[in-house]
C-alpha cells in the first residue's frame, strides 16, 4: 500500500508478477541499475530492490519485490501481495504460453490483492519483433478489458522500461490508498531512540 | 541491500530449476511452521541447496494465522462464518499465539537475516500478571516496583533494592556484583538475601523471568536476573507499555519472512504436498523425501514433529480457548494487545496459565473486535474446565472454541539417522523457548553455533542505512 511520507513522498510496494524467464528480474535491473545481461540467473539473493522517481511534485520510493522462485511450484506466499501498491505483470512477447500465465497472474491479483492495486502488463522483448507470437493488439485489448495499464518493453534495449514504472507512480496518488500504520524500526538502537510506542522506517 | 550469489556453472538454470524433485539437495525441510522456516533461511543464506516442502496448500503449518473462513472449518467444519463477527479477510487467528520479547532472540534472528524488511511490527500494549484473583501490571523497575499496587509498603522498599542490584548488574563488570558470585548463589538464596515475599518472587520468575516451573529456585541466579535485564532493556527499546512487540497481520507472516528470505537465497519451495514422506536406506538413515511417485534426494531431513512417526515422543497436552470479542480483556487499562501471565500458585497448578489478546491494532481482526486465547499445559482428563480462571478474566466472549493438542519432541538428536525433528510449540505466549530450540536444531545441523551477539545488532543497523 503507498504511504504518505513528508513533503509529497510516497512510499508504495510494487510485485512483479510473470511467467519464469520472461524478464522480470531484467526489467527491475535496467530500471533501478540501467544494467542488462543476455544470461541473467534466474532471481536469486536480489529479490528486494528500492527506486526513487519524481512526478511532477511528489516523489515515489518503490519497494520492488521480485518473486524469488515461489511462484514456480505455485507457492507463493500472501504476504508477497500483502500491502502492495502496485503489481507488474510481464509475458515475454515471443511466448504465447507466457501471455497466458499473465492472464491467470492478472486474475490472481484481483483476487488476492487490494482493490486500488495499480496494475501494468508488460509485454516484454519487444526488441525481438522477428520472433514475435503475441500481437500488440491482444496485450492492449485484454488490458483495456481488464482496466489495466498496457506497455511493450524492452529490459535488453531500454525501450519503455523507465516508462512502466513512471506511469505507475503518476496513477499512484490517484488511487488514494488508505494510510497504512508504519511499523517499529527493529534495527534501531533500542536507548538511543527517544521514547515513543510506533516509530517509522526510514 | 541487494545480495546476489554467483553461480558461474548455471548460466541458464531455469531448466535445472524446473526438475526440482528430481535434483539431489544438502537439506529437505518438512513443515512451513516457523521453526522450520527460520533454519531454511538460515541454511540457505549459509550456501546449502534447500527444498522446503509442506502437505499443505498455505505457509506456516502448526504456526499459521487463520483467515475467518479457514478458521471456522478447521474448527467448526461450516463453511461460513456468521456475518456478525465481519468481514472474514480481516481475520488473522494464530493458532499459536506467541508475542515477542522486543530485545529477544527472535528479533535477534530477523536482523540477522534482514527479515525484518518484510514484515512490520508494532508495540504490545499491556503486560499483566494476575495476584490474588486480580490483575496488575506487571511491575519491571525499581520506579515501577515502588508505583505497583502489587506490593505492600514495606515490601516495596526491599523490592526496589533488588531491582536496582538487578538493572546495575554487568555479567563481565565485578564491580557492579557487590560481591555475589550469581554462577554460585542460587535463585532461592538471592530472594532471601532481599527477603522477598513470596508473591513477588511469583512474579519476578513468571512474569519477569518466564519461567514456566519453580525448578529456578534451585538453579543459579545468574539466569534468573539475564531474563530480568532482557525483560527491562526490551521495555524500554520501543517505550510502550509492554517488552513485546508483534507482527502486523500476525505470526504467519513470520514463517513467511523467512521462507521468502530462504527463497531468495535458491531454495525451492513446493506447497500442497499431502503425501510427502522421509525416505530410509537399509541402515535406517533418511535419505531423500518421496511425494507423488518421485524421490528427491538429500544428506539431511528437516522437519516437524508430524512428519516423523515413530522418531517421537509424547511430551505434553496444550489446552487453548480461542475467543473472538468486541471488547478489550477488563481491567487492562482497554489495552488492545496484551499478556496476562496466571502462575502455577495463584491457580494451585503446576503449569502457568496465559492470556493473550491481540485486535485491530495489529490488523488481526474487523474494527472494533478483539481475539483473545487462554492456554495452558494440560494437567486433568478436563483441559477445557482447567481454563475457567482466565476465562472468567476475559468477560462475555462472542464466540469460543477449543483447541487441544498433543505436544511432541524428538527421540533422537538427528546425528544417527539424519534426521533433525523440531519441538511442538509449547503453551508459552512468547518465543524464547522457540527460538532456543532452532538454535539448537541449527547447531545439530551445522555444526556451527549461531551467533546473534550485540555486534551483529549493530552492524545491521549500520548496513541499513
Ligand atoms: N532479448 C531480450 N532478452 C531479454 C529481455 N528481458 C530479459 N531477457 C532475457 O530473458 C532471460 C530471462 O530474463 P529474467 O529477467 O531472468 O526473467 P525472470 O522473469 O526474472 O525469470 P525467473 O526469475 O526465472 O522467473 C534472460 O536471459 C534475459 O537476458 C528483453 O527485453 N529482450
Ligand atoms: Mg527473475
Amino acid at each position: 500500500m503507498a504511504t504518505p511520507g513528508a513533503g509529497g513522498n510516497l512510499q508504495a510496494k510494487l510485485v512483479l508478477l510473470g511467467d519464469m524467464g520472461a524478464g522480470k528480474s531484467s526489467l527491475v535491473l535496467r530500471f533501478v541499475k540501467g544494467q542488462f545481461f543476455d544470461y541473467q540467473e534466474s532471481t536469486i539473493g536480489a529479490a528486494f530492490l528500492t527506486q526513487t522517481v519524481a512526478v511532477n511534485d511528489v516523489t515515489v520510493k518503490f519497494e520492488i519485490w521480485d518473486t524469488a522462485g515461489q511462484e514456480r511450484y505455485h507457492s507463493l506466499a500472501p504476504m508477497y501481495y500483502r500491502g502492495a501498491a502496485a503489481a507488474i505483470v510481464v509475458y515475454d512477447i515471443t511466448n504465447t504460453e507466457s501471455f497466458t500465465r499473465a492472464k491467470n497472474w492478472v486474475r490472481e491479483l484481483q483476487r488476492q490483492g487490494n482493490p486500488n492495486l495499480v496494475i501494468a502488463l508488460a509485454g516484454n522483448k519487444a526488441d525481438l519483433a522477428s520472433k514475435r507470437k503475441v500481437e500488440t493488439e491482444e496485450g492492449q485489448s485484454y488490458a483495456d478489458e481488464n482496466g489495466l495499464f498496457f506497455i511493450e518493453t524492452s529490459a535488453k534495449s531500454a525501450q519503455n522500461v523507465n516508462e512502466v514504472f513512471y506511469e505507475i507512480a503518476r496513477k499512484l496518488p490517484k488511487a488514494a490508498p488508505a494510510p497504512q500504520p508504519q511499523g517499529l524500526n527493529l534495527n534501531a538502537q533500542g536507548r538511543t531512540q527517544p521514547k515513543r510506542s510506533c516509530c517509522s522506517t526510514s | 541491500m541487494e545480495k546476489r550469489r554467483s553461480s558461474p556453472d548455471t548460466p541458464d538454470s531455469s531448466a535445472s530449476l524446473s526438475a526440482g524433485m528430481d535434483e539431489e539437495y544438502d537439506v529437505i525441510v518438512l513443515g512451513t511452521g516457523l521453526k522450520e522456516c527460520i533454519i531454511s533461511g538460515l541454511l540457505s543464506v549459509d550456501g546449502l541447496k534447500v527444498l522446503h516442502m509442506d502437505r499443505n496448500d498455505y505457509y506456516g503449518g502448526e504456526s499459521a494465522s487463520l483467515t475467518l473462513k479457514q478458521f471456522w472449518k478447521k474448527f467448526k467444519g461450516e463453511d461460513e462464518p456468521p456475518a456478525s463477527l465481519g468481514s472474514a479477510r480481516d481475520y488473522n487467528i494464530d493458532l499459536v499465539p506467541k508475542f515477542m520479547m522486543a530485545n529477544g532472540q527472535l528479533v535477534r534472528v530477523l536482523i540477522h537475516t534482514d527479515v525484518t524488511k518484510y514484515l512490520q511490527f508494532k508495540a504490545v500494549d499491556g503486560s499483566y500478571v494476575l495476584n490474588k484473583g486480580k490483575i496488575y501490571k506487571v511491575p519491571a523497575t525499581d520506579v515501577e516496583a515502588l508505583k505497583s499496587s502489587l506490593l505492600g509498603f514495606f515490601e516495596k522498599f526491599r523490592a526496589k533494592k533488588f531491582f536496582v542490584y538487578v538493572q546495575d548488574y554487568e555479567e563481565n563488570d565485578p564491580k557492579t556484583h557487590d560481591g555475589l558470585d550469581l554462577r554460585k548463589l542460587t535463585a532461592r538464596e538471592f530472594f532471601e538475601k532481599y527477603s522477598l515475599s513470596d508473591e513477588v518472587i511469583q512474579f519476578v520468575g513468571h512474569a519477569l523471568a518466564l519461567y514456566r516451573d519453580e525448578s529456578f529456585y534451585n538453579a543459579p541466579a545468574l539466569d534468573l536476573v539475564l531474563r530480568m535485564k532482557l525483560y527491562a532493556e526490551s521495555l524500554l527499546r520501543f517505550g510502550g507499555g509492554s517488552p513485546y512487540i508483534y507482527p502486523l497481520y500476525g505470526l504467519g507472516e513470520l514463517p513467511q519472512g523467512f521462507a521468502r528470505l530462504s527463497a531468495v537465497y535458491g531454495g525451492t519451495y513446493m506447497l500442497a504436498k499431502p503425501d510427502a514422506k522421509v525416505v530410509f536406506d537399509d541402515s535406517g538413515k533418511a535419505i531423500g523425501v518421496s511425494s507423488e511417485g518421485e524421490t528427491a534426494k538429500c544428506k539431511k531431513v528437516v522437519g516437524d514433529p508430524s512428519y516423523f512417526p515413530g522418531k517421537i515422543a509424547k511430551s505434553g497436552k496444550v489446552v487453548r480457548a480461542i475467543c473472538i470479542m468486541s471488547h478489550p480483556v477488563p481491567n487492562t487499562n482497554d489495552s488492545a494487545s496484551v499478556q496476562i501471565i496466571l502462575p502455577q500458585k495463584q491457580l494451585n497448578r503446576k503449569s502457568d496459565m496465559y492470556i493473550f489478546c491481540c485486535s485491530y491494532s495489529h490488523n488481526v481482526a474487523p474494527k472494533g473486535k478483539y481475539i483473545a486465547f487462554v492456554t495452558t499445559t494440560a494437567e486433568t482428563d478436563r483441559p477445557e474446565a482447567e481454563l475457567a480462571p482466565g476465562l472468567k478474566l476475559l468477560g462475555q466472549v462472542d464466540e469460543q472454541i477449543f483447541d487441544i493438542y498433543d505436544t511432541y519432541e524428538p527421540l533422537e538428536s538427528g546425528s544417527h539417522d539424519n534426521c533433525y525433528i523440531s519441538k511442538s510449540y509449547d503453551p508459552t505466549t512468547h518465543f524464547e523457548t522457540t527460538v532456543e530450540d532452532v538454535l539448537s536444531m541449527y547447531t545439530r545441523i551445522t555444526g556451527k553455533i549461531l551467533d546473534l551477539s550485540e555486534k551483529d545488532l549493530n552492524q545491521a543497523s549500520a548496513a541499513d542505512e
